[in-house]
């Protein structure tokens, strides 16, 4: 049985200088267990589908429209009080900055065990201190029964995020959702967390939502992946399907940028040219328009995210025909973006 | 946490040697200022003021002035110029006016601050916000003598709802004696509830945008619990430092207008009665007892701050 299903998601917020659509018809499933990235760029809407399923995007200014289901508990218009007992509990959250995400002022072993007891009422002090210094103990910190005691600033940025990784984990949710969680991260320390992520994921059945721009992650530890660009969802498939079988020219642009240690070393670093749209005043049609060296007159309309040259299960937003799709993204012998001037492969 | 209490006793000598230094030399530079012809009384001849200066010690060199003065202040002796009263006397006698009026002032602006400035930052930009925004403005844009003179005139004068005035000590009769304070409490807090509320308001409004904020509620704590434990407790920390300045201000004879209005003998009173009258010692004991105040208090604060963050450390 399907964990979740989104369906037609679109948040929109009231800001001073108008409306910014920040999702724009995000429709996804996710199975218990299952390791699903939604990699993009800064903007493109991914955080904001995250938060939106904690319900923490709720606020007077935002407008939410569509279907967000846990089972079969529709979340959107499900009640605050609902909400709090599904956070930190079936769905938890992990979040990229791990240097603010604890309050400075309470002791971290304190911080969990307020969690454990918010959902568990009944459990003890004493017992809600021995499943935390477990959990931690299991998040990779060592000494934990002592480090319990430990406040925020007396951690390192990775044992900081270890913290809050035993954290979502305390009540064992069906849903973990990792908002970038190794961006902050030093490099070496990154392989770590990821790993520490899915073994627990593994152990606990959690099924894990990691949002990201870093093709490295993705490649890590997903199984399935969405390429999400302002604030639309431009491709889906599995790994196999993303990394070799790219259906949308931004896909193979995110795939071209990727530096590699195999190949000659390029003159200037890869980039995709011009900027991400503004989502206060989108371009009509597909978002990534302005960008494209394909586009053509279809353009101007939207494309539907359904299949349309790969395998099942594999979708994408593009109007280009599978034959000119797999022409035009090679680019010297390898998968990438050929615009203008620059050549990004 | 000792090393740092010591060190700060240690600067607090220097900062009352410094102070009694520049309140002796402000007196010395006010024109008119000859203790001397004070003392030796309006129509005195040339030769009885000689003679008082020569008894008090007028004619010897400010420095020497200074250091007999201080020494008069350690060992208790010192008098005033006017009344010849022994000063420490006079401030042990007007102490408990003024430590009642600065704790049920202090107690009452701390208390209704916290409860304005939260529920300000919890409805931030609506009417109760707004209105609380207003009255917390003509709080603080009122001077306290104009507050006094309108609560005397209407609710002691006019309708006869509290007494004109005086003191009551607590030992002798605690109802009245909270019953002549209620309108010199509430007339000196106003200023500092308007002041606290919008510090406060404004430090809620900046935590509640914090990371660790937004992971309380994806945690699933109750919002009261978020707000109580999260942010609340993280914006108070400021308060609790501006609250020990301000009380120590007060208790070490700062409210002098409260106290003359609603006719308090209070310390503050006091230094206002000897400041009018160029009143060298009593001026430079009550600055001094309000220095030693200041940095006691300042003291406990960083204490505090230290025990409220632990990101702090105490350094001196």
């Amino acid at each position: 049985m399907t964990l979740l299903t989104i369906e037609n998601l679109r948040v929109s917020f009231r800001t001073e200088d108008g409306v910014v659509q920040a999702v724009d018809d995000v429709s996804l499933t996710l199975d218990p267990g299952e390791v699903l990235a939604i990699v993009g760029e800064s903007g493109s809407g991914k955080s904001v589908t995250g938060l939106t399923v904690m319900g923490l995007s709720r606020s007077p200014n935002a407008r939410i429209e569509g279907s967000i289901k846990l089972r079969d508990q529709e979340l959107l218009t499900a009640s605050d009080d609902q909400l709090r007992k599904i956070r930190g509990n079936d769905i938890a959250m992990i979040f990229q900055d791990p240097m603010t995400a604890l309050n400075p002022v309470h002791r971290v072993g304190d911080q969990i065990i307020e969690q454990i007891r918010a959902h568990n009422p009944d459990m003890s002090k004493a017992a809600a201190r021995d499943r935390t210094v477990d959990l931690m103990e299991r998040a990779g910190i060592p000494r934990a029964a002592e480090r319990i005691r430990s406040y925020p600033h007396e951690f390192s940025g990775g044992m900081r995020q270890r913290v809050m990784i035993a954290m979502a984990m305390s009540c064992s949710p069906a849903i973990l959702i990792a908002d970038e969680p190794t961006t902050a991260l030093d490099v070496t320390i990154q392989a770590q967390i990821l790993r520490e992520i899915k073994k627990l994921g593994e152990e606990n059945q959690t099924a894990v939502i990691m949002v990201t721009h870093d093709l490295g992650v993705v490649a890590d530890i997903a199984d399935r992946a969405l390429v999400m660009y302002g604030g639309r969802v431009v491709e889906e498939g599995s790994l196999d399907e993303i990394f070799y079988d790219p259906q949308h020219p931004y896909t193979w642009g995110l795939l071209g940028s990727i530096t590699r240690l195999d190949r000659e070393r390029p003159h200037r670093l890869p980039a995709i040219p011009g900027l991400p749209p503004s989502l206060l005043n989108a371009p009509k049609g597909c978002h990534f328009r302005p960008r494209c060296p394909f586009e053509f007159d279809k353009c101007t309309e939207v494309p539907a995210l359904e299949q349309r040259g790969g395998e099942p299960g594999h979708r994408d937003r593009c109007w280009l025909t599978p034959e000119e799709k797999k022409e035009k993204r090679v680019v010297d012998g390898q998968i990438g973006l050929r615009t203008e001037g620059t050549v990004i492969a | 946490m000792g090393r740092f209490i010591v060190r700060r006793l240690g600067s607090m000598a220097i900062v009352l040697v410094a102070i009694s230094i520049l309140t002796f030399l402000i007196f010395q530079a006010i024109p008119n200022g000859d203790p001397a012809v004070r003392i030796a009384g309006r129509h005195a001849d040339p030769a009885t003021i000689r003679d008082v200066r020569k008894t008090w010690g007028f004619d010897k060199p400010i420095y020497v002035q200074y250091v007999k003065t201080m020494g008069k202040i350690f060992d208790g002796s010192v008098i005033s110029y006017t009344q010849s009263l022994n000063v420490e006397d006079e401030i042990k006698r007007d102490f408990p006016v003024t430590l009642s009026l600065a704790l049920g002032a202090g107690l009452l602006w701390l208390f209704m601050g916290i409860v304005f400035g939260v529920i300000s930052a919890l409805f931030a930009g609506r009417w109760t916000d707004r209105a609380l925004t207003v009255l917390s403005l003509i709080g603080i844009s009122t001077p306290v003598f104009v507050i006094a003179a309108l609560m005397l005139y209407f609710l002691a004068f006019k309708w006869s709802i509290f007494p004109n005035g005086d003191y009551v000590k607590l030992t002798d009769d605690p109802v009245q004696w909270a019953n002549h304070l209620i309108m010199p409490w509430t007339a000196l807090s106003l200023l500092f509830i308007g002041f606290y509320s919008r510090v406060l308001r404004s430090n809620i409004l900046d935590t509640i945008n914090e990371d660790y904020v937004r992971t309380a509620r994806a945690k699933g704590l109750t919002e009261r619990r978020v707000i109580v434990r999260h942010v609340v407790r993280n914006s108070l920390i400021p308060i609790i430092s501006l609250w020990g300045l301000d009380f120590a201000a007060i208790i070490g004879g700062g409210a002098i207008i409260t106290e003359k209005a609603f006719n308090l003998p209070g310390v503050g009173a006091f230094a206002a009665n000897s400041i009018g009258q160029l009143d060298v010692p009593p001026v430079l004991v009550v600055t001094m007892f309000g220095a030693f105040f200041v940095v006691l208090l300042q003291t406990v604060v960083d204490v505090l701050y230290a025990l409220l963050d632990p990101r702090i450390r105490l350094t001196a």
